[in-house]
């Protein structure tokens, strides 16, 4: 029966925001447009980037740069789900769900599944763009199934830390808080060339960024030759059981506020 | 101007200079976000002045002028969601049974966002300067970039303040961003259209007026005072500005009529 009564919240919760989602354009629409808008500027605007010395990548600037949409896409997916909850907690409606679901732990649950399953359908039209526009993958089937679970593993430990940032702060104020963070870690990876060819202060934070490490794996399976796969599914796995306590504390801290 | 104009004018200016002010959630993104893109693109395209035919050494001073149009559009943002925000409260009615010109309202209500461009446009200077940019046409390049900063901030607000007046919706307004965020993405802001390699994405720059906005501000920066990019862009600009205060104009009218 508890299993049963889990399974049913978090499909409930998940069926609930994946429809809110594909009905509601404005929603929906940013979604779909943002990682479209970086892949058309960065693989049409900068393709001229692949003929700087030092720069070597055989699948082409394209499918550079679709690593890194690939990864963005997911991990905003992730962050646009936290926007969700946020808004649950707003307008009450969390409130209500937490008073009814006999395991809430399953509305983690089933916000994860949500936002594994729109970033799916985000990396699809994203993909099949990127293949519109003459992509090409070198990397096997075998790697090719890595590249699309490291970015649903990005999008998994994006979910959990939007959850638990929006389940701590419960007001949609709390955007900028999910947002800027996974933007700047985004950002300060080695986005437009390899990071041997970065300068300055964003190669010595690129060097420690963990998402430098996934993007030169994604890269390496999209080339057929796998990089630093390994260290990337374990910083994944590292940081998803981090943001996976990190939502439940969220979760015990709504908790908390609903019953004051 | 008469002076009952101008008193009007300068009420309703006040009230919109220090709405935007005290709201650090429209101010502190509008300076933070695009010196942060700066500061991210300057390390993270540095090799990109190792392409042939690109025309400085030092991708700081090129994308520089990137940063003034990301912050007229953070500007928009924040006029056009004022302004529905007026909307929505019920205040614009308030004022349509008072003897307020619309005139003074539109001007007035446009004070804050080119307040807050001033402000961009004087940071953004002195943090590029700063960091090590280059201003080739000198001393006297400074005030042409603020007033190309300050018209360009002109035009993207009067749009927001037609999209606010014409739906009276908040949520239209930031539904503006993703098209204005196109806009530029589709410009020449990473690479000199000479440069860029792929046909159709050149023809779009090309076709695009952002990319005359941000190539008149860099011009200065670069090149020193090249008379085809500042009269460029001043058009470009002027003529963003002429368009959306004409449209905001009559949204205004409508709005004030129901």
């Amino acid at each position: 029966m508890s299993a049963r009564a889990f399974r049913s919240v978090a499909l409930g919760v998940a069926w609930r925001n994946l429809h809110s989602f594909f009905t509601n354009p404005a929603l929906f629409v940013p979604a779909m447009i943002f990682p479209l808008f970086f892949f058309t500027a960065f693989a049409g605007g900068l393709s001229r980037i692949d003929s700087v010395p030092g720069f070597h990548f055989p699948p082409g600037y394209t499918a550079f740069e679709y690593a890194f949409v690939l990864l963005q896409a997911s991990a905003f997916g992730g962050v646009f789900t936290g926007f969700a909850v946020a808004r649950d907690f707003e307008s009450g409606f969390a409130r209500r769900m937490l008073m009814a679901a006999q395991r809430r732990r399953a509305l983690i649950v089933g916000y994860s599944i949500s936002g594994v399953a729109r970033a799916l359908f985000t990396m699809s039209v994203v993909t099949l763009v990127a293949f519109v526009a003459g992509m090409k993958l070198h990397g096997d089937g075998l790697e090719l199934v890595g590249l699309y679970t490291l970015a649903l593993l990005v999008n998994f430990s994006a979910v959990l830390f939007g959850t638990g940032v929006a389940m701590r702060m419960r007001t949609f104020q709390a955007a900028p808080l999910m947002q800027v963070p996974v933007f700047l870690t985004l950002f300060l990876a080695p986005v437009y060339v390899p990071l041997d060819l970065l300068a300055g202060w964003v190669h010595a934070v690129a060097q420690v960024n963990p998402l430098t490490a996934v993007l030169e794996a994604e890269r390496g399976f999209i080339e057929g030759d796998p990089v630093k796969a390994g260290l990337a599914f374990a910083l994944l796995l590292g940081l998803g059981a981090l943001f996976v306590v990190w939502a439940l504390r969220g979760l015990r801290s709504a908790e908390r506020a609903a019953a004051s | 101007m008469s002076s009952a104009l101008a008193l009007q004018v300068g009420t309703v200016a006040r009230r919109s200079i220090l709405r935007t002010m005290r709201q650090p959630a429209m101010v502190i993104p509008a300076l933070v976000f695009p010196l942060i893109l700066l500061a991210i693109n300057s390390g993270g395209l540095d090799s990109a002045t190792d392409i042939p035919g690109f025309p400085t050494d030092n991708y700081l001073t090129f994308a520089l002028g990137l940063a003034f149009l990301q912050g007229t559009m953070f500007a928009a943002m924040s006029a056009g969601t004022n302004l529905a925000q007026d909307v929505e409260t019920g205040f614009f009615n308030r004022l349509s049974l008072t003897p307020l010109r619309r005139a003074a309202l539109l001007v007035g209500q446009l004070s804050g966002v080119l307040v807050l461009g001033f402000i961009q446009a004087a940071t953004f200077l002195v943090v590029g300067l700063t960091a090590g940019a280059g201003l080739e046409a000198g001393a006297l390049g400074v005030p042409v970039i603020v007033a190309l900063s300050l018209l360009t901030t002109l035009g993207f607000g009067s749009l927001g303040a037609f999209v606010a007046l014409r739906t009276g919706s908040g949520e239209t307004v930031q539904g503006l961003f993703p098209l204005m965020f196109a806009a530029l993405f589709l410009s020449s802001m990473a690479l000199p259209r000479n440069v860029i390699e792929i046909d159709w994405f050149r023809a779009v720059a090309t076709w695009n007026p952002v990319s005359y906005m941000i190539e008149g501000i860099r011009s200065l920066l670069i090149t020193g005072w090249d008379g085809e990019a500042l009269a460029l862009g001043f058009l470009a600009s002027g003529g963003l500005a002429v368009i959306a205060l004409v449209l905001a104009s009559s949204a205004l009218r409508t709005r004030m009529a129901r």
